[in-house]
């Protein structure tokens, strides 16, 4: 079985975010693999554990996304594909699910797994794009998966519990942060990972060319969220307790 | 203020990366628990071998990672700054390995070493005895030889982890007195007549078990002993001399954690309108504090590569541990003085990292023993 999970390299979420315009600031920005796309990379290397299977990361990005992709090695993916090129500064969402699907079907897969969204651009909407370009059915927020014959079985989370879902392979799913606990990257496994195939592509070489990929909708302004009000102070002259405690009664927390 | 990366190759970065990964992680919050508790952390050790951090200074070919000693070393000294006792642990654990590697048998590395670096199995040293610690060549455990065997008998003191640890390195007498008379064994946990008689309750590495070992007729196979007969001190001064290098890194992380936080509280601490760290008194002691680790880092690493070169380091060994080890007591010291009263309590960790400190100084060659070391090396032996 072929297994693409598509990954990305992000700006350090632990540090402070810094724009440029109306564009997040990456250039000399400490980059980490997308802390949610862990789980996707560990979902897929457990059902390689349980299964056999092929595992390829797929990102689209800088050459510093090589980065990302060799921590996804180190944890024990086999192969990684980085399509970089110039042209692709600046692509939205769906022109990035366009990209990936050329680059995923070279793989062959039966399983393409990612997260729910990207810690960075937080649009959501790139897995249900490429899952629509590749014509395959998907599995949202998936908490729990598993793989029996050809047939993925799956936990959806919802609001109030969740869905247990069934779908032939070949299948397109998203997980969630909650669905496993992602592995370290071992000693080991990061000095296998030097040696492992991570090959770098070009649009052309993928049959695209900048008109593809032809951002469809842009963020034209920025705004902050309006800051919360500072809490109110209480000084205590001795009847603080009895005004903190009227204060949670009028809140019902009491 | 993490130590610098500068100059580090790829492997090492990988390394420290991991390693700081891990301390964030589990090992710096873990650290204050099993110090509260006493306890060993047995789990943390466990996640060190699924890391692959067991045996990184030991070949390939015996389950190693084939790294330098200084690579090693980096990862001694970055869990250090999360948790002292752990590094103490993976040191001591490496002491052992060593000495297999350097003495062993082929089979002895195929059976033990490799067991070793997986950290399948975990590793101690035994060398002192409750009337010999300086003066080790006047030890008195008897390994008399039975039937193809040898029956061990006597009573080990200080020895790190002696009861948790699978296969500890017993140096006794099996021949004369004098360091001749004295020949290695690799005891196994589950030896009957070997065992831990007590743990002792100690001043700091409150989490790092230090057992009293006892030997009543344990019986060690012939493919057990180490080396040669009579060869077992120059097995256990050849683990010392590495051992020395492992205390130097903890000592540099240990003092490292206590200058982070002595510079994060004076800059936030503040007193007459101001942060204390304003006050040139204070900024003189942080000087003369971060001065000291990276002096002692350079000289630690300096030991360690002429050891990665095949040179002799055992003066710079001794030099490293005596200079970082007494650093390091005087950095945490002046971290806990920077404290003001948060220092002297147990809600700051700084109190901790001064009782920590103590330990460093006394153990493997207490750093009398390290000046007479060097001392003896540049005049000769005393008459």
């Amino acid at each position: 079985m072929n297994i693409a999970v598509c990954v990305k390299h992000v700006p350090d979420p632990n540090l402070p975010m810094e724009m440029d315009g109306t564009r997040l600031k990456r250039a000399g920005v400490q980059g980490v693999l997308d802390p949610g796309d862990e789980f996707g990379v560990e979902a897929a290397l457990q059902i390689k554990e349980g299964h056999g299977a092929d595992v390829t990361l797929v990102s689209m990005g800088p050459e510093a996304s090589s980065e990302a992709l060799r921590r996804g090695l180190s944890m024990g993916a086999d192969r990684a594909i980085l399509v970089s090129d110039g042209a692709l500064e600046g692509a939205d969402a769906l022109a990035t699910a366009r990209v990936l699907q050329r680059a995923i079907e070279r793989t062959k897969p039966d399983l393409v797994v990612a997260a729910v969204e990207s810690t960075d651009g937080y649009t959501g909407t790139m897995p249900a794009a490429l899952a629509q370009f590749m014509g395959w059915p998907q599995v949202t927020f998936a908490t729990q998966v598993e793989i029996k014959d050809r047939t993925l079985r799956a936990h959806r989370q919802t609001t109030t519990g969740y869905h247990v879902v069934e779908c032939e392979l070949p299948v397109m799913i998203t997980v969630t942060a909650g669905i496993n606990e992602p592995r370290y990257a071992s000693f080991k496994g990061i000095m296998a990972a030097k040696k492992k195939p991570l090959e770098r592509l070009a649009l052309a070489d993928l049959g695209l060319s900048a008109v593809d990929v032809r951002p469809a909708q842009e963020i034209v302004e920025l705004s902050k969220a309006e800051e919360h009000r500072s809490g109110q102070v209480i000084v205590d002259e001795g009847e603080a307790a009895g005004r903190v405690a009227a204060f949670l009664r009028e809140a019902k927390v009491i | 203020m993490p130590a610098s990366m500068a100059l580090l190759d790829e492997d090492q970065r990988a390394v420290v990366s991991l390693a700081r990964e891990f301390a964030a992680k589990e090992a710096r919050a873990a650290a204050e628990t099993y110090e509260a508790r006493q306890e060993d952390p047995l789990p943390l050790y466990k996640q060190l071998a699924e890391l692959g951090l067991c045996g990184l200074p030991f070949p390939e070919e015996h389950g190693g990672a084939g790294q330098s000693y200084v690579t090693y070393l980096l990862l001694v000294e970055e869990l250090a700054h999360a948790y002292l006792a752990l590094a103490v642990g993976l040191s001591v654990h490496t002491l052992c390995a060593f000495a297999i590697d350097a003495f062993g048998s082929a089979e002895q590395k195929r059976e033990v070493l490799s067991r070793l670096t997986s950290g399948e199995w975990y590793g101690a040293y035994s060398l002192s005895e409750p009337a010999s610690g300086s003066d080790a060549a006047a030890l008195s455990t008897k390994a008399a030889p039975r039937n193809g065997a040898y029956e061990l008998s006597g009573s080990k003191v200080f020895c790190t982890r002696g009861a948790e640890a699978d296969v500890v390195l017993v140096m006794a007498r099996s021949g004369g007195p004098g360091p001749k008379g004295v020949t290695a064994f690799l005891v196994e946990q589950g030896t009957e007549g070997f065992f831990g008689s007590k743990k002792e309750d100690k001043m700091g590495w409150r989490s790092s078990p230090t057992w009293q070992l006892v030997l009543d007729k344990a019986v060690v196979g012939e493919a057990r002993r180490l080396g040669e007969e009579g060869g077992g001190f120059r097995i256990a001064l050849a683990a010392l001399d590495t051992g020395r290098l492992g205390m130097a890194a903890c000592a540099v992380g240990l003092a490292q954690s206590a200058f982070d936080a002595a510079l994060v509280f004076t800059k936030e601490r503040e007193q007459f309108g101001r942060p204390v760290a304003d006050n040139q008194g204070i900024r003189f002691m942080l000087a003369d504090m971060v001065t000291g680790i990276e002096a002692g880092r350079a000289l630690y690493r300096h030991a360690a590569r002429l050891r990665d070169e095949g040179l002799d380091f055992s003066l710079q060994a001794a030099e490293a541990k005596l200079f970082c080890t007494d650093m390091a007591m005087r950095v945490t010291t002046d971290a806990v003085q920077l404290h003001g009263g948060y220092g002297y309590v147990t809600e700051y960790p700084v109190e901790r990292f001064m009782r920590d400190a103590k330990g460093l100084q006394i153990v493997e060659g207490t750093n009398q023993i390290q000046r007479h070391i060097i001392g003896r090396k540049l005049v000769g032996p005393q008459a």
